[in-house]
C-alpha cells in the first residue's frame, strides 16, 4: 500500500531514464539529503560529526569504489587502501608542492595519481583471475606502504612517514568546525555516489556486468575486456584516492602509512560484502554496519560483563562476536544489507493486506 | 663466493617454512575450493595451545596429541557450522567467511591463554653446522627435513589410500564425487583436519623460531606469493614456490635492498609472483584453466 508503483505512468523517455523512477523513492531520497545537509549539521553533536558521521561516509566512498571493481566489474582487490593511501598522499603533495592549488582541486589530482597507479596494479587483471588477482593485489598494499615510508620525499622528510594535513580552505572559507568539515565530506561523498549511480547505467556500466559474469562470454560480443577492466581499476582508484584524501584531511588529520594497512582494505571489503555487491547502497549501508557494530558491541558487552575481567579480553570477545556475525551474515543474507531492504520494499508494496 | 651461498642456502630454508604454511593452503583448496585466509590464524591457534599446555605442565608429545584433538575438533566445528550452509555461494563468500574464521580463531586463542608472547623448546639445536666454509643453521635444516617428510607423507596419501583417492576426486568435481557416493562433508572435514595438523607442525617451527605471539597470523601473508608463484593447486607448486620466495628474497634483500632503501622483504615477493604471473598465470604447477562460454 504505502510503497506501491501503479499509477505512476512514464511517458516520455526522460522519465524512463530517470534515476529513481518511482515517486516514493524521490521523496524518500529528498528527505534523507534534507535530513543529512540541514537537520544533522544542525543538531549532531561534534562527537556524532566527528568521530561517527565523517569516518563512516568517507568509508562509504572508498567501498564505493571498491564496489565498483568488485561487485559491477567482478575483479577482487585486496588492496584498496593503498588506493586510498596515495591519494592521501598525492593530496598533500600538491597542496605542499603547488602554492595557491584550490583544495578540491587537489583532491581530484589526488584521485587522477590514484587513478593512474591502479592502472598500472590493474594490469596484470588480464592474465590473472580470481584469487590469483586478489593476492597479486597484495602487492599494491605492501609496495605501496614501504614505498611512503622509505622514501621521505613522499612525507615532506618526515621520519616516521607521517603527515600532517593542511587546513582545509575553499575559496578563503575556511572548512575547521566538525560541521563544515562534515558538510564538506558530505557534499563530495553525494556528488560521487550520484556519479557512480548514473555510471553503472551507462554502456560502460553494462560491460563491467558482462565482464563480471563471464569475462569470455563478453569478448565473444565484442567488448574489449583489457580496456573495460582498466577503466574498472581506474574509476575504482579514483574513488579510493579520494576517500583516502578525505580521511587524511577531514577525519584524521595526521596520517602515518600505517593508518592505510591491510587491515583497513579487509574493513572495506567486508564493508562491501555486508551491503552487497554491486549496489551503491550497500555501500552505504556496510560502511554504517561496519563502524557501528563494534561500538554496540563494546556497549553491550560492557552491559553483560561488570568490569573484573582480564583486560584484554573484552576486545578479543568481540573479535570472536564480530568475526562469528561475519560468517552468520554470509550464511543468512548472502547478498548483504541492500537485499534485505529490497525485500522490505516488497513487503510495503502490499502491508497491511495479506495479498 | 661463499657468502652468496650462504645467503642462498638460508633463504632456501627459510622458504621451506613459508612452504609449511601455504601446505594448509594448497590442501584445502584443492579439495574444496575455499581460499581459506584463516591458515595464518590456524597456525597462530595451535602453536598457542600447543605453548598454553606445555605451560600448564603438560609433557611434549602429550600437548601435541591434545592440540592435534583441538584442530580436529575445530576441523569439525568448521564443516558443519561454516562450509556446510554455504554449499554452492560464490567463492568470495567462501573467502570472507574464512576472514571471518581468522578473527574467532585470534580472539579465542587469546582469550583463552592470554596475548603474551611465549617462548617453545622443541629441543632442537639452534647453532650453526659448518659444511665447506658454510654456515648453516641447523634448526633451519630440521625444519626442512619435516617439511619433507610432510610432504612424502601427504603425497603418498593423496595418490595411494581410497581417502586420498576420493579427495582428489572431490578436487576435480564436487557434483560427480557426490553422485559417484563420496560423502562431501567427511571429505571436506577430513582435509581441514589435515591442514590443522599442517598448521600445528608450522606454528611448533615458527614458534620456536619467532616466540609463540600474534605475528605468527602474519607469517600467512608470507605464503601467499609462494602459493600464486607454484600455483593454488599444487602440492608441489608449495615446496617449490616456496624455495624461490624464500631464496630470491633474502638474495633480494642482501644486494638489492641496500640500494634502495633496505626493508624489500615485505613487498619483494609479491611483485615477483605478479610478473611470474604475467608470463604464467596460474603459477608454476597450477591447473590450466579452460574456460568455455
Amino acid at each position: 500500500m504505502i510503497y506501491r508503483e501503479a499509477g505512476q505512468f512514464r511517458t516520455t523517455y526522460a522519465a524512463d531514464q530517470r534515476v529513481f523512477p518511482i515517486t516514493q523513492d524521490r521523496v524518500g531520497m529528498a528527505i534523507l539529503l534534507l535530513v543529512a545537509f540541514v537537520v544533522v549539521p544542525l543538531t549532531a553533536s561534534s562527537y556524532a560529526l566527528t568521530a561517527l558521521l565523517v569516518p563512516m561516509l568517507v568509508l562509504s566512498l572508498a567501498a564505493l569504489g571498491l564496489n565498483i571493481l568488485t561487485g559491477y566489474a567482478g575483479q577482487f582487490s585486496l588492496g584498496t587502501a593503498a588506493f586510498m593511501s596515495v591519494g592521501a598522499f598525492a593530496a598533500y603533495n600538491f597542496q605542499l608542492r603547488v602554492p595557491g592549488i584550490p583544495l578540491l582541486v587537489s583532491f581530484a589530482l589526488a584521485g587522477l595519481v590514484a587513478a593512474a597507479v591502479g592502472l598500472v596494479f590493474g594490469l596484470p587483471s588480464l592474465r590473472i583471475k580470481g584469487f590469483y588477482l586478489a593476492v597479486a593485489t597484495l602487492a599494491a598494499q605492501f609496495f605501496v606502504d614501504w614505498l611512503f615510508t622509505k622514501v621521505a620525499w613522499f612525507s615532506n622528510d618526515s621520519p616516521s612517514g607521517t603527515i600532517t594535513a593542511q587546513p582545509m580552505v575553499i575559496a578563503g572559507f575556511p572548512i575547521d568546525t566538525p560541521a563544515r568539515r562534515y558538510l564538506l565530506v558530505l557534499s563530495i561523498v553525494s556528488v560521487l555516489a550520484l556519479a557512480a549511480k548514473n555510471l553503472s547505467r551507462t554502456a560502460t556500466g553494462r560491460a563491467w556486468m558482462a565482464v563480471r559474469d563471464m569475462d569470455v562470454a563478453a569478448e565473444v560480443i565484442g567488448i574489449p575486456i583489457l580496456r573495460t577492466k582498466l577503466v574498472a581499476f581506474g574509476i575504482s582508484s579514483f574513488y579510493c584516492g579520494v576517500a583516502g584524501a578525505l580521511w587524511a584531511f577531514a577525519y584524521l588529520g595526521t596520517v602515518e602509512p600505517q593508518a592505510f594497512d591491510l587491515q583497513r582494505s579487509f574493513q572495506i571489503l567486508f564493508m562491501v560484502i555486508i551491503g552487497g555487491l554491486g549496489t551503491v547502497m550497500g555501500a552505504f549501508l556496510g560502511a554504517a554496519f561496519i563502524l557501528l557494530f563494534p561500538l554496540f558491541l563494546n556497549w553491550a558487552l560492557h552491559l553483560v560483563v561488570r568490569g573484573d575481567l582480564r583486560p584484554g579480553l573484552l576486545s578479543q570477545l568481540e573479535l570472536v562476536f564480530f568475526g562469528a556475525l561475519i560468517i552468520v551474515f554470509l550464511v543468512v543474507e548472502p547478498h548483504g544489507l541492500a537485499r534485505l531492504w529490497q525485500i522490505t520494499k516488497e513487503k510495503l508494496r502490499l502491508w497491511p493486506f495479506p495479498h | 663466493m661463499a657468502f652468496f651461498v650462504e645467503v642462498l642456502v638460508g633463504g632456501l630454508l627459510a622458504g621451506v617454512m613459508y612452504s609449511l604454511v601455504a601446505l594448509g593452503f594448497v590442501l584445502i583448496y584443492k579439495a574444496s575450493g575455499v581460499f581459506n585466509f584463516a591458515q595464518g590464524a590456524m597456525v597462530f591457534f595451535a602453536a598457542t595451545t600447543y605453548a598454553g599446555l606445555v605451560g600448564l605442565g603438560w609433557s611434549g608429545w602429550v600437548a601435541f596429541v591434545a592440540s592435534l584433538g583441538v584442530m580436529v575438533v575445530f576441523a569439525l566445528a568448521t564443516e558443519r557450522f561454516v562450509l556446510r550452509p554455504l554449499v554452492n555461494q560464490p567463492q568470495i563468500s567462501l573467502f570472507m567467511a574464512t576472514i571471518g574464521l581468522t578473527f574467532v580463531l585470534e580472539g579465542v586463542a587469546q582469550g583463552v591463554w592470554g596475548a603474551e608472547v611465549r617462548g617453545l623448546e622443541l629441543g632442537i639445536p639452534d647453532s650453526p653446522l659448518e659444511v665447506k666454509g658454510i654456515l648453516i643453521s641447523k634448526f633451519d635444516l630440521v625444519a626442512g627435513a619435516t617439511a619433507g617428510g610432510l610432504v612424502a607423507v601427504l603425497a603418498l596419501f593423496f595418490q595411494k589410500t581410497r581417502v586420498g583417492r576420493a579427495l582428489r576426486a572431490v578436487a576435480d568435481d564436487h557434483q560427480a564425487a557426490l553422485s559417484v557416493g563420496i560423502p562431501l562433508g567427511r571429505i571436506w572435514a577430513l582435509v581441514w583436519g589435515a591442514a590443522g595438523a599442517v598448521a600445528l607442525v608450522a606454528g611448533l617451527l615458527w614458534g620456536s623460531r619467532l616466540g609463540v605471539q600474534f605475528a605468527l597470523t602474519q607469517v600467512a601473508l608470507k605464503a601467499l606469493p609462494v602459493l600464486i608463484l607454484g600455483g593454488f593447486t599444487s602440492v608441489a607448486g608449495a615446496i617449490v614456490g616456496g624455495l624461490i620466495v624464500g631464496a630470491s628474497e633474502k638474495v633480494a634483500e642482501v644486494y638489492l635492498g641496500p640500494l634502495i632503501g633496505g626493508g624489500i622483504e615485505n613487498w619483494f615477493p609479491y611483485v615477483l609472483a605478479l610478473l611470474f604471473l604475467l608470463v604464467r598465470p596460474d603459477g608454476l604447477f597450477g591447473e590450466k584453466r579452460i574456460e568455455r562460454v
